[in-house]
């Protein structure tokens, strides 16, 4: 069979098979999973837009944090009906234009990833002139910055006592289709000649600029893109667990992603995806490590936090023994897969001339 | 009398309190394949580096074909149609040879990110002509069945090749090499030099080079200038220079 043919039915049938997939989720998982699944989703575009920076522009950015508190509010703010504004702001009174707007999902996760672009581009400006640790302690600061603020702006936040009720109007159909449009996006514009400048840069920029590239309006370009998707990854967060606050987005939640990003590989779009979800699963699967445990004669307390602990050994590992990640920088492809299972032979002499 | 394509006006680089290059002048007319050679450490990358806006110089000017670049930033420069090959290769290690040409060609392509993103038939249309004229370019310089192979995975001298390659893609009216030849035995040179004079033809280019190897310098150049600690000692064709006292001096040393 000609391989452009089999490709395209293997795309095909295995886009409906996740159709099926997600449509029969609810008959033969619980609640829990499902909630699982919606949060895989969600840490997947959060992975894959800080993979765009991170890995493939080469942008040491931990601003993520930052990026995503913005658009968890907005989207918060804007999908929140007046009552539950006014039930949520009982210490302070709610800043009156906001009060009144209730907008559906599309549009406020739209704001709230325009809005934390907008944040990347006056954040961006002057700091991506910085390189490697400079860029990630200021973009670090940005991320504290914006939390201390949303701390203390009681009239638009609710500071500290946080956001509560949001209404949760996504499943896994709005979430899992959200991941896959954010994939394809980034795909096509890492597939573009844009994405071969992003890794220009990523690889010599005095080569990349020589070959005329502005270095600096291609990094605020991936930064800003980033952002946007950070953002609206943010917003779907928010839905989902239906309470936010400020605490939340700590800096430690950058660190999150930047462990998906370089266990799935940093320059690897598939990679952020596997372990996008590999990860979600494993932080509930882990949880049990977090119960009192009785193993024969030892006792030992329930320890909360234990988890990172397995994830700190986890990273260390990676770091240590398998510096590229699940996929380095390759990508998925069909041809890689028919060769594994042994069915190269049928491909191959149509492969050669692809 | 030719038109004068690259001219500098006293150009001069201070590191600190390193004069690295002193009040160079030169130039460059069109078409010409010129020569910039000197003993180590003289300064003739520097000068590539000020030429190209990698330094911004200290003092003087470059003016390429009537404008003055000396402010410019790379980028600008090469939009100007100033390229260059660095000295030590500088490719996109994890991009593939086709790739490495085509980032070139993105200056040229006048694509929009949003076309891009939505794949419209007309972005498609330009990657794929990007995708040809890197191809075509491939071709001339021998590389077209390592096209899809890692940059960094070819041997040396085709390394060299694909960085003219890409300086060629962006389309360059003035092309700037530093030390093509270096690393390359007699016959390599010697193909390399039939190389430059064949592409200085094909695209009517004019060329600066840096060369050690004085086969290849006095083979194909039709005006050199010698520097020494940053000083311009000499300037003309390769036979004055051959017998300039001062250029012996400089290589061989003095008694």
């Amino acid at each position: 069979m000609e391989y452009s043919k089999l490709k395209k039915i293997l795309t095909i049938s295995s886009f409906f098979l996740l159709i099926a997939l997600i449509y029969f989720a609810p008959n033969f998982l619980n609640d829990y999973a499902i909630r699982i699944l919606n949060l895989s989703a969600i840490y997947v575009i959060l992975a894959v837009s800080l993979n765009l920076t991170n890995g493939f522009t080469g942008l040491f950015s931990l601003g993520h944090a930052g990026f995503m508190s913005i658009g968890a509010y907005t989207t918060a703010l804007l999908l929140m009906t007046e009552k539950t504004k006014i039930m949520n702001f009982y210490m302070y009174d709610i800043w009156p234009p906001l009060q009144g707007i209730t907008l559906h999902l599309i549009p406020s996760l739209l704001m709230g990833g325009t809005l934390a672009a907008i944040f990347a581009v006056v954040i961006g400006a002057p700091t991506l002139k910085l390189r490697g640790d400079y860029l990630a302690i200021a973009t670090l600061g940005f991320g504290e910055i914006i939390r201390v603020i949303f701390t203390n702006s009681h009239s638009i936040t609710n500071g500290a006592l946080g956001l509560k009720g949001i209404p949760g109007v996504t499943n896994l159909w709005w979430n899992w289709g959200i991941a896959a449009l954010v994939i394809l996006i980034v795909k096509n514009i890492l597939d573009s000649s844009y994405g071969f400048a992003f890794k220009a840069i990523r690889d010599d920029e005095i080569a990349a600029e020589s070959m005329g590239i502005n270095i600096f309006k291609y990094k605020l370009m991936s930064f800003v893109i980033s952002a946007f998707f950070a953002g609206i990854g943010g917003g779907l967060l928010a839905v989902l667990l239906s309470t936010i606050d400020p605490i939340m987005f700590r800096f430690v939640f950058t660190y999150q992603f930047l462990m998906i990003v370089v266990i799935g590989g940093l320059g690897s779009l598939t990679g952020s995806v596997i372990s996008g979800i590999f990860i979600t699963i494993m932080m509930e699967v882990l949880r049990f490590v977090e119960q009192p445990m009785n193993l024969g004669p030892i006792a030992i307390p329930g320890i909360p936090g234990m988890r990172m602990v397995i994830y700190s050994l986890i990273l260390l590992f990676v770091i240590l023994f398998y510096q590229k990640g699940i996929m380095g920088t390759n990508e998925f492809s069909w041809k890689w897969i028919i060769k594994k299972i042994g069915l190269g032979k049928f491909i191959k002499k149509e492969a050669a001339e692809q | 009398m030719e038109k004068t394509i690259l001219k500098t006006k006293d150009l001069t680089m201070i590191f600190g309190g390193l004069t690295a290059v002193s009040k160079l002048n030169l130039d460059i007319k069109e078409n010409q394949i010129y020569g910039l050679i000197g003993p180590n450490g003289a300064g003739k990358t520097t000068a590539f580096n000020m030429i190209t806006g990698v330094y911004m110089p200290t003092e003087g000017e470059v003016v390429f074909d009537g404008v003055d670049i000396s402010k410019y930033k790379p980028n600008k420069i090469t939009n100007l149609g100033v390229a260059r090959t660095f000295q030590n290769i500088r490719l996109f290690s994890t991009m593939t040879v086709i790739e490495n040409v085509m980032v070139a060609r993105h200056l040229r392509m006048g694509a929009n990110l949003p076309e891009a993103i939505l794949r419209l038939p007309s972005y498609k249309k330009k990657h794929q002509e990007s995708y040809d004229e890197a191809m075509e370019l491939l071709k001339k310089v021998d590389l077209e069945k390592e096209a899809g192979e890692l940059a960094t995975s070819l041997p040396y001298g085709k390394q060299r090749r694909l960085e003219i390659a890409r300086a060629l893609a962006t389309t360059p009216k003035l092309l700037l090499l530093d030390e093509p030849a270096a690393g390359m035995n007699p016959q390599e040179s010697i193909e390399l030099m039939n190389f430059i004079a064949k592409i200085r033809d094909q695209f009517s280019l004019t060329i600066l080079m840096i060369e050690h190897h004085m086969q290849v310098v006095m083979g194909i150049c039709e005006k050199i200038t010698v520097l020494d600690y940053g000083q311009s000692i000499a300037i003309g064709n390769p036979e004055e220079i051959q017998n300039n006292q001062r250029v012996i001096e400089a290589y061989l040393g003095v008694e």
